[in-house]
């Protein structure tokens, strides 16, 4: 009775599966073209499986080895099973193969089942508790179902009873790991995961490679939407990478927004985005909701426009970019190009950025800075400095890439003091002055494409009249897109951070820096520095190199958390319970550090915006100003300096 | 609501840079016209076509500007008047003064006496249109409104008490059309044979701060100008009002 319903149950599940198969793709194709190497990408998609992803899994050593488990075994018990019980090649070895894959998957799927009994917040509950059941009854019924094949059982034994509760367990084992596959349940993860890898965005990702600049916008092109406005308007690979998620929280986890109590969860906005390609509500969503936000009261379908019906535009404008999200992501979806995406609709097209968005935009096609300062002040602050400007002086080694913390009083602090390293050094350097223009960071993360592309296109511009061998910045917005996304405008150069280039210097023995005396020390590593560009080395290097040891946080390195001045959230500001800054401060204040050395005039700006008592913020250049030790010099001089201490 | 109304827009310079933007008052004017007349809103503009500062009006969401093609240092007032005479329009919008060129903030005036129309300065809001009498508040000092009733049709001009512009966005901006329309040309005595020179900021008069405490400087700074020495004529000729405002004028030195 079991040789003839088995085959039927599998097969007919197999093509069912086709068909969800069918109907998926169909609406991913909804969504726009993107140049996909489609062939290649299939072929490289085991390594990126295997290597890649795991890579990000294996970080959580429980559930990497629980996922090597059930999923190596499920593969490897479906494909036997199909061999086996489909086609009835009851072969000994292929069926102590199958009972070796069975009871693999059976051991993994009972520790999924163990971390689901108390599971933690961030996991989505809903279909995702029933999965570690279908693992188990989907490995059990197969074992139980080739033992006879092995050799293990008679033929037969257990009667009507046994077959009849066999066809059961295959029936429910088959629906949730094939049907559920394709159609919309939990192991959706697997089929459309699978393929996402194929297909990622960012190929460049793979292989250890890194891809963190936003893609540009093509503005000449009239057909093209600006931005996201409806599910369709995503590229087709967007919608295959939401599809991908597996509702782990990760990022719910890492979010300083979601931590804030601001209304944004990473998780939850990546499935409103599956619910937008698929259409229907958000009622079925089985995790933490955006704080704030009832679950239930949003809808949409592909072609109807997302923000206002399945996600609120505060929502979107309460990203800080800090690609905390994208870091922890296991599947590697693209949460913050999706949510920039959305933001320039909003921006391009309503002209709806939130707060004092509209005036920071109108102040960077005006003035160049997004304070709408006097363009003729940019210089101010090295009035007395005598720099050299790369107008007067068109070769060098060093551009000094100043940035808009010119204008800041508390970053001209900073500005000096790596002015003076780079005086001790003795470094061939200049700055554009007053040619130089906003890098464009903050308008592109606004949303505002059309004024990024101004500003970057007229920089272009600039420095390609002068010749320098690397540009060196404090800022690591300045940095990134510098770096990272004048390239797709022709503006190709080596682009350092200051504590990159410090270290390089101090590596050299350019630099003749005595002990740092000022009490213990904490770093906190700028997210534009470190998950956007991988530099969390130098930075420290530096330190150790004033004879510092830094007192680590525990959120450090790439799980570093963001201090809440990224993307424009401070200009859009939307409300939480708690400032994010705050939540950073509470982290170095665990160090017990007296002082926290930070890299980014935000970062520097938001964490002093902490009340005191606070520990003190310190700028890696002003750390190393004050350990530098004065060159010997001649006589005379130093008598003069000897006087200015005793006045 | 759909009666003809006008927004008036020039090019504005940003305070900071100089650098063309559309006008903060132009704008609110714009912004009040939308919120009162929607897509129907006709705005218009008298000077160079092609200048790109003129699209941030179209980002406000308009489809369509429509500029009266002349140069700088040619008269306006004529051509507007005489193309708002002909057009049959009820509501005319403008800011209070220009930000570049001339700026005197006259336009408005001149215009209203040309085509014989009221004109209201200071507009916050305009309440509603109902039988061709509108119900208007007009902002005055120190955060206080007045509401008038303006019959149809007169000019409103409006600043800083108006509500804030929309933002002008990229899409509509770039979307938007700017019709030309070819006027006669009247060339400005005033702009082309005078010379411009940069304002000199005024000497301002020392601020003398009487008060002892915060409750008086408070008092100082929230309590109504008082007048003092004016007088109120009620029940008099107009003789006798038309005197005594020339007499006052004579003391002030405003006529000689």
């Amino acid at each position: 009775m079991l040789n003839i319903l088995l085959p039927i149950l599998l097969f007919a599940a197999l093509a069912l599966a086709i068909l969800g198969a069918v109907r998926r793709m169909a609406m991913w194709r909804r969504g726009r073209a993107s140049k996909v190497d489609l062939l290649g990408g299939l072929l490289a998609m085991p390594r990126r499986y295997m290597v890649d992803l795991h890579h990000v899994v294996a970080r959580d050593k429980y559930m990497a080895n629980t996922h090597v488990a059930t999923a190596g075994g499920f593969v490897l018990a479906a494909v036997l099973a199909i061999l086996v019980h489909g086609f009835g090649l009851q072969n000994r070895v292929l069926g102590y193969a199958l009972l070796f894959a069975t009871v693999l998957m059976f051991v993994g799927a009972l520790f999924v089942f163990k971390r689901r009994l108390n599971p933690p917040t961030r996991l989505s509950k809903g279909p995702w508790m029933r999965l570690p059941k279908s693992l188990l009854v989907f490995s059990a019924t197969f074992f139980i179902l080739t033992l006879p094949v092995a050799g293990l059982l008679p033929e037969g034994f257990g009667g009507w009873l046994l077959a009849a509760l066999l066809a059961v367990g295959v029936a429910w084992g088959v629906s949730e790991m094939f049907l559920g596959m394709t159609w919309g349940g939990p192991m959706k993860h697997a089929f459309a995961g699978a393929l996402h890898l194929a297909w990622h965005r960012r190929a460049e990702r793979f292989g250890g490679g890194r891809s963190t600049g936003l893609k540009a916008l093509d503005l000449t092109d009239r057909s093209a939407p600006l931005g996201v406005e409806k599910p369709k308007d995503f590229t087709w690979n967007q919608l295959l990478g939401f599809d991908a998620c597996v509702q782990c929280g990760k990022c719910e986890a890492a979010c300083p927004a979601f931590a804030a109590g601001q209304p944004l969860n990473p998780k939850k906005l990546i499935q409103d985005m599956v619910v937008g390609l698929a259409g229907g509500t958000d009622a079925h969503f089985a995790g933490s909701p955006y704080p704030g936000k009832p679950i239930g009261e949003h809808a949409g379908n592909p072609h109807q426009p997302i923000v206002n019906g399945l996600v609120d535009a505060d929502t979107l404008w309460s990203c800080t970019t800090c690609r905390a999200c994208v870091e922890e992501c296991p599947m590697m979806i693209e949460h913050v190009d999706a949510i920039v995406d959305m933001r320039r609709f909003l921006t391009l097209e309503k002209g709806a950025t939130p707060n004092n968005g509209a005036q920071v935009l109108d102040n960077l096609i005006a003035t160049d800075n997004p304070g709408g300062f006097a363009p003729g002040g940019r210089m101010n602050w090295a009035a007395d400095l005598s720099l050299d400007v790369m107008r007067d002086k068109p070769s060098v080694d060093v551009l000094f890439w100043v940035g808009d913390g010119a204008f800041d009083m508390r970053n001209q602090r900073t500005l000096r003091a790596f002015v003076k390293v780079l005086k001790a050094a003795k470094v061939n350097f200049a700055v554009l002055g007053l040619e130089e223009r906003d890098s464009g960071d903050v308008a592109r993360r606004l949303g505002d494409e059309a004024t990024f592309q101004a500003l970057a296109k007229r920089n272009i511009q600039t420095l390609a009249q002068y010749q320098f061998k690397r540009i060196v910045t404090c800022d690591p917005h300045s940095f990134h897109v510098l770096k990272n996304e004048y390239a797709a405008f022709g503006g190709d150069y080596l682009v350092q951070h200051h504590s990159t280039y410090m270290a390089d210097l101090l590596a050299a023995g350019e630099l003749n820096v005595s002990a740092d005396t000022g009490g213990s020390v904490t770093y906190h590593d700028p997210c534009y520095l470190g998950r956007y560009n991988g530099e969390y080395e130098a930075p420290r290097a530096v330190l150790r190199a004033l004879g510092i040891e830094v007192k680590e946080m525990v959120r450090s390195g790439f799980r570093s958390r963001c201090c809440g001045g990224g993307g424009g959230a401070p200009i859009t500001d939307i409300p939480g319970k708690q400032r994010i800054p705050d939540m950073r401060m509470d982290d170095i204040r665990e160090t017990g550090a007296e002082r926290v050395a930070v890299g980014c005039p935000q970062c520097t700006a938001m964490l002093e915006g902490v009340v005191e008592p606070r520990p003190l913020i310190k700028d890696i250049a002003e750390l190393v100003a004050d350990a530098l030790i004065e060159a010997p010099a001649p006589a005379k001089t130093v008598k003069r300096a000897t006087e200015e201490v005793t006045a | 609501m759909s009666i003809a109304t006008v927004a008036l827009v020039s090019i504005g310079a940003h305070p900071a840079s100089g650098r063309a933007r559309r006008a903060e008052h132009d704008a609110r004017a714009v912004e009040l016209g939308l919120q009162l007349a929607g897509d129907s809103l006709h705005v218009l503009h008298a000077g160079n076509p092609h200048e790109p500062a003129l699209r941030a009006y179209l980002g406000m969401g308009l489809s369509e500007l429509h500029v009266l093609e002349q140069s700088d240092g040619n008269d306006a007032v004529p051509i507007l008047r005489d193309y708002l005479r002909e057009s049959g329009v009820q509501l005319v919008l403008a800011g209070s003064q220009a930000e570049t060129g001339e700026g005197s903030g006259m336009l408005p005036y001149l215009l209203a006496e040309q085509l014989g129309w009221p004109l209201v300065v200071g507009v916050a809001q305009i309440e509603s249109i109902h039988n061709g009498v509108a119900l208007v508040l007009q902002a005055l000092p120190r955060g206080q409104r007045r509401r008038l009733k303006v019959r149809l049709p007169f000019l409103a001009t409006v600043d800083n008490a108006a509500p804030k512009a929309r933002q002008s966005a990229y899409g509509p901006a770039t979307r938007g059309e700017i019709d030309v329309e070819a006027v006669e040309v009247v060339i400005d005595d005033l702009s082309t044979q005078g010379a411009f020179q940069a304002a000199k900021p005024r000497p301002k008069r020392l601020k003398v701060i009487k008060a002892k405490s915060g409750a008086d400087r408070m008092k100082a700074a929230t309590a109504k100008a008082a007048g003092g020495s004016g007088q109120v004529l009620k029940g008099v000729s107009a003789e006798e009002g038309a005197q005594a405002i020339l007499k006052l004028l004579i003391e002030e030195g405003v006529v000689r």
